[in-house]
């Protein structure tokens, strides 16, 4: 059976795998599969902006994906963003295979603020689902307290809830329901 | 929605462009890219977008402002908003003189360019919506909304079409609630001034004072209450078409007035000292013959001709008979619906009743009779008893003599019988049972014109 594979990008703390295997296991009929980490692209860094650009990063990816792979998230601590925006928290392919999710600006740390294991958990479990969601083809949501809605800022992040509203969570779980969903 | 407002990125970078398309794509929004301006102003010609992102520098061939002059070309409506970087923003706001209607600077924040997005597209919404309106609006007055078999009706609805896009003014003359105002309406929205106003003065219901000021506008302290400058229906209408309803009851210094406007096209605001031009067709209606007023001095003559460049006549409902019927369907189906009442007809015993009134309101009678009709009908179908008040109202009305002297009743009637009868002497003095010869007596007596 397909699997959904965990890729580190660079290092990125332990603590989170648990996490987002807690999260998928909760939404996504899945096998998770963890990867080794992948190093950063050089070609993604933009020494201007002192950021990555995610576009490299999910070539990277998708040219590493295992053949049996449904899907691949990888998850980076560093900060991303594509040369139109100023930051990411993540980026998917829409009704595609990769995913990936910055650590870097849901850590209180990114605010000046301690460190709360709590909220990161909170705030990646949202973003996982959120890009996640887009891989099964849905798109932003109307429904703020839906993992799907758009965040532009970390507030818009803590509004959404842990979960799916009920119309987007139809729609992934008819995604798995079909034969030929492409998952 | 969103997948109705296409979005086009254009950039020579293919990961600007991808990764801007990818970011908008997964807020629902159906989105297309180009990598050069040609490129861009081919997709331009086969897609209507409501957006297109542009980057200002673009080495070889088209740059921005040139790539977005041309999408303009192609697509009058679609959004241009140009990105450029820091270095370039003096060259942006020139784009946004030559019709960009914002620009971005790169990179920028999410949250700015998502509330960017949702404000041009909740913009073109309203626009869209607004002209839907206005198409709405327009069929609501044209002419097929007029019911009528009667010919002289159907002439009157043709000659409203030949002179709508014409700018001379039209008086339309017609017995209260015979449709001058929907005539009036007909023309105006058949017409090139179809997307300007259609104001609408009741000359009647305002003093000489009031009326000055509501057709010219007023400047600051030009009377007591007038705190600051207002617009007149003049100024209001400019473009359009200005509605001078019951205009043979404005003063003598109001009709020196409009005359002065009618020749000039310009004016001054009471209590103004600048002139203010204008281009606005006038429509004027009256129940009055304003021939007559005329000759008894009440009506000036040089306004009359000025006014009465194309005349109009309305039919009363009781000359149009055969309409009774189309139109009270009309407004059973209109008003059964408006009200939320399932009604859905009229017997022909009720309808005989309606043919046999002689509608002295006219259609908006029959109008009010039939709304009356619909709220008292106790079954889907309205019937004779449903009118029965309308024959009893109607005998009382035959009988009820007004407070006049006895010859003003009768020149009344003389006045009425010639109405009915075209100016037809013969066949008035007939009616009136009278010969000929006592007629022109009657006539000359009581310095009827005809």
């Amino acid at each position: 059976m397909s699997a959904l594979f965990l890729v580190p990008i660079g290092s990125v703390p332990d603590k989170v795998w648990e996490w987002i295997e807690n999260a998928a296991a909760e939404w996504f009929p899945l096998p998770v599969r963890r990867m080794p980490a992948l190093s950063i692209p050089d070609s993604a860094y933009d020494g201007k902006r002192n950021q990555y650009q995610s576009v490299e990063i999910m070539k990277l990816l998708a040219q590493t994906a295992p053949q049996d792979a449904s899907r691949v998230l990888g998850v980076t601590s560093v900060d991303l963003s594509i040369p139109m925006l100023s930051f990411l928290f993540g980026q998917a392919q829409l009704d595609g295979t990769v995913a990936i999710v910055s650590l870097c600006r849901l850590q209180q740390e990114f605010y000046g603020l301690p460190a709360r294991d709590d909220l990161l958990r909170e705030r990646l479990t949202k973003e996982v689902l959120h890009e996640m969601g887009h891989t099964f083809g849905l798109i932003h949501c109307s429904e703020q307290k839906c993992a799907m809605s758009l965040s532009t800022h970390i507030g818009m992040v803590d509004t959404k809830s842990e979960q799916y509203c009920s119309r987007c969570g139809v729609q992934i779980a008819e995604r798995f329901a079909s034969l030929d969903g492409g998952v | 929605m969103k997948k109705s407002w296409p979005i086009l990125v254009v950039d020579d970078e293919d990961v600007m462009c991808e990764s801007m398309a990818a970011w908008l794509r997964e807020d629902g929004y159906r989105v297309d890219t180009a990598s050069n301006g040609q490129q861009a102003v081919e997709l331009a010609k086969g897609a209507d977008y409501a957006i297109c992102f542009v980057d200002l520098k673009m080495p070889g061939g088209m740059d921005g402002i040139e790539t977005m002059m041309e999408i303009h070309r192609v697509r009058p409506d679609a959004s241009v908003i140009i990105i450029t970087a820091y270095a370039t923003v003096d060259t942006a706001i020139q784009a946004m003189k030559e019709g960009a209607q914002e620009y971005i600077v790169k990179p920028c924040n999410p949250q700015e360019i998502s509330m960017l997005v949702s404000r041009i597209l909740k913009l073109k919404k309203l626009q869209s919506e607004n002209a839907i309106l206005r198409k709405k609006l327009t069929r609501q007055y044209r002419h097929h909304d007029i019911i009528t078999k009667n010919p002289r009706m159907e002439e009157i609805l043709a000659l409203t079409q030949e002179i709508a896009s014409l700018r001379s003014t039209v008086l339309i003359r017609g017995e209260s609630g015979t449709g001058k105002e929907l005539v009036a309406r007909a023309v105006h929205y058949s017409g090139s001034r179809a997307d300007k106003p259609f104001i609408v003065v009741s000359c009647a219901a305002l003093t000489e004072t009031l009326l000055e000021s509501e057709l010219f506008g007023y400047e600051k302290g030009a009377f007591t209450g007038a705190n600051g400058q207002s617009k007149g229906k003049f100024e209001l209408a400019n473009g359009g078409t200005l509605f001078l309803d019951e205009i043979g009851d404005i003063s003598p210094k109001l009709q020196a007035d409009l005359l002065r406007v009618l020749q000039e096209r310009r004016f001054y605001r009471v209590g103004g000292t600048e002139e203010v031009q204008v281009d606005v067709r006038i429509i004027a209606a009256t129940n009055k013959n304003l021939a007559q007023e005329v000759q008894h001095g009440r009506f000036r003559e040089d306004l009359f001709y000025r006014l009465n460049v194309i005349e109009i006549r309305l039919p009363a409902l009781r000359e149009r008979r055969e309409d009774v019927p189309l139109l009270a369907e009309h407004f059973v189906n209109r008003i059964s619906s408006e009200l939320g009442r399932d009604v859905h007809g009229i017997s022909p015993a009720a309808l005989k009743v309606l043919m046999a009134h002689d509608w002295p309101g006219n259609v908006r009678e029959l109008e009010n009779v039939i709304e009356r009709a619909i709220v008292t009908c106790r079954n889907g179908m309205l019937d004779e008893q449903d009118f029965s008040w309308l024959q009893s109202a109607g005998s009382q009305q035959a009988w009820e003599i007004p407070e006049v002297p006895l010859g003003e009743l009768e020149r009344r009637a003389i006045v009425a019988a010639l109405e009915r009868k075209h100016g037809n002497v013969k066949e008035a003095s007939a009616a009136l049972g009278i010969d000929r010869s006592t007629l022109y007596d009657k006539l000359k007596r009581y310095e009827i014109v005809h």
